[in-house]
């Protein structure tokens, strides 16, 4: 049977991304912020799963307005960086794992949460980023992944309780599918940040932590947080934070197993417009 | 029954609901073209032409244009969509985002590297926080230079 051994919770800010590919994570203004990952990075290679479910966002490029699905979950074989309009990052072609992505996609429909299946589509920094920070910049990235995106651009994005249910469901999916896969799942996106309007630059450390707090400690409380005190303390895009309850939605404790372990955590501002939060928690 | 919008009383803020994707369509679907390389081109060759090919509103056009992000969001558009007109200019989400609030990149990077906006004054429509209305625009723009704003910003103050 295939396990969810850990989750991975990471903001997924451009311009990391950016600073990565033109060799500018030596300067001061970033090395802060990478060197809050250099245990992560090492943490990866001790620990490189069979497979990732990365949850994040599509920010406006596999998803235009013609569609907008609140769930989707990709099944293809690979997904290509994205041109996202400064051409696409010279980051390695992801792979993806077509089988176990199908059961997921079956399983989780099965118990009522309908996701949109997608076979074709490009990753944008989303996804990418994420796995540059916990991977660096490897010629391939270690283990297949399962690109997972919400909508978290047109509002109403989903409720932090759907999404903490949605991640029990995705962890029942893992759990019946037969081969014995070690499965990592991400939750990534925020923290407090707030890209538009005269309110631009927001950022609310002090919430911020007190969410990193209550998603290690009672993610179940936390889930009932509404849209509102999100966007309001946390800015209008710091509501990309509900999507890190998913990923804690699929972890042992949330189905009465023993609480995570805490391997790291690590908190920087800023990163461009953005207030960096970062864990790793490991079922026991 | 009407909708809910609990979010419209967040200053300096417009969140992109049902009404403003509807409002904006064109708008972001003019953005998204500037995802292929070649449609970059073709823009930045002669904006307005290319801009004549979309059923976008004369406002909307304008506004673009003068590169004006919050009359863009005012008119429809996401941050997100709007971005894509950014990276055709070169310019980085800071740049954008800072472009927004009046400030000088300097002041703006200024203030993300002091821990960025406070939330203090800014959590409702009504307080004194910088994002409110009556404070704006910000940075140097608001004082020195711009008798207008200061003025008026002291007058909202007194109130």
């Amino acid at each position: 049977m295939a396990r969810i051994t850990a989750s991975v919770f990471t903001s997924h800010v451009p311009a990391i991304g950016a600073a990565l590919d033109l060799g500018k994570d030596k300067e001061p203004y970033w090395q802060p912020l990478f060197k809050g990952y250099e245990y992560s990075k090492q943490w990866m290679k001790d620990n490189t799963p069979d497979v990732i479910f990365l949850v994040y966002n599509d920010h406006a490029t596999a998803f235009s307005l013609e569609m907008i699905p609140t769930f989707a979950i990709g099944c293809a074989d690979s997904f290509q960086p994205a041109d996202e309009g400064y051409g696409a990052r010279p980051v390695p072609v992801v792979k993806g794992h077509p089988e176990l992505a199908s059961h997921i996609a079956q399983s989780v429909i099965q118990q009522d949460f309908d996701l949109t299946i997608v076979n074709k589509m490009d990753v944008d920094h989303g996804l990418t980023v994420p796995l540059s920070l916990m991977c660096g910049q490897p010629q391939a990235w270690p283990c297949p992944v399962i690109p997972f995106a919400v909508n978290v651009v047109q509002y109403p994005v989903p409720s932090g309780r759907r999404c903490y249910n949605l991640g029990k469901a995705i962890r029942n999916a893992i759990e019946s599918y037969d081969e014995p896969l070690n499965v990592h799942i991400w939750g990534t996106g925020g923290m407090s940040h707030q890209l538009q309007g005269p309110r631009a630059g927001l950022i609310n450390a002090e919430w911020d932590n007190k969410f990193l707090d209550r998603l290690i400690a009672e993610p179940d409380a936390l889930a009932n947080v509404p849209h509102i005190e999100y966007v309001r303390e946390a800015g209008s895009e710091g509501i990309e934070l509900v999507m890190w309850l998913i990923a804690r939605g699929a972890m042992s404790d949330s189905f009465d197993g023993p609480a995570p372990k805490v391997k790291h955590r690590f908190f920087h501002v800023p990163a461009s417009n953005t207030a960096v939060g970062h864990l790793i928690l490991e079922n026991q | 029954m009407p909708l809910e919008k609990l979010y419209l009383d967040v200053p300096g803020t417009t969140i992109f609901d049902a009404e403003q994707s509807r409002r904006g369509y064109h708008l972001n679907q003019f953005c998204m073209s500037l995802m292929k390389a070649a449609n970059r081109e073709r823009f930045k060759a002669n904006e307005r032409a290319y801009l004549d090919e979309w059923p976008m509103s004369e406002a909307q056009k304008q506004a673009v244009l003068a590169r004006d992000l919050n009359r863009c969001i005012g008119l429809g558009g996401n941050i997100y969509f709007l971005a894509k007109i950014g990276a055709t200019d070169g310019k980085s989400f800071q740049q954008m985002a800072g472009s927004m609030t009046g400030m000088t990149e300097e002041e703006y990077r200024n203030m993300m590297l002091a821990g960025g906006r406070s939330i203090n004054g800014n959590r409702f429509l009504g307080e004194d926080g910088d994002a409110q209305p009556h404070r704006q625009p910000q940075g140097a723009a608001g004082e020195v230079g711009q008798p207008q704003g200061a003025a008026d910003r002291n007058k909202a103050k007194a109130i």
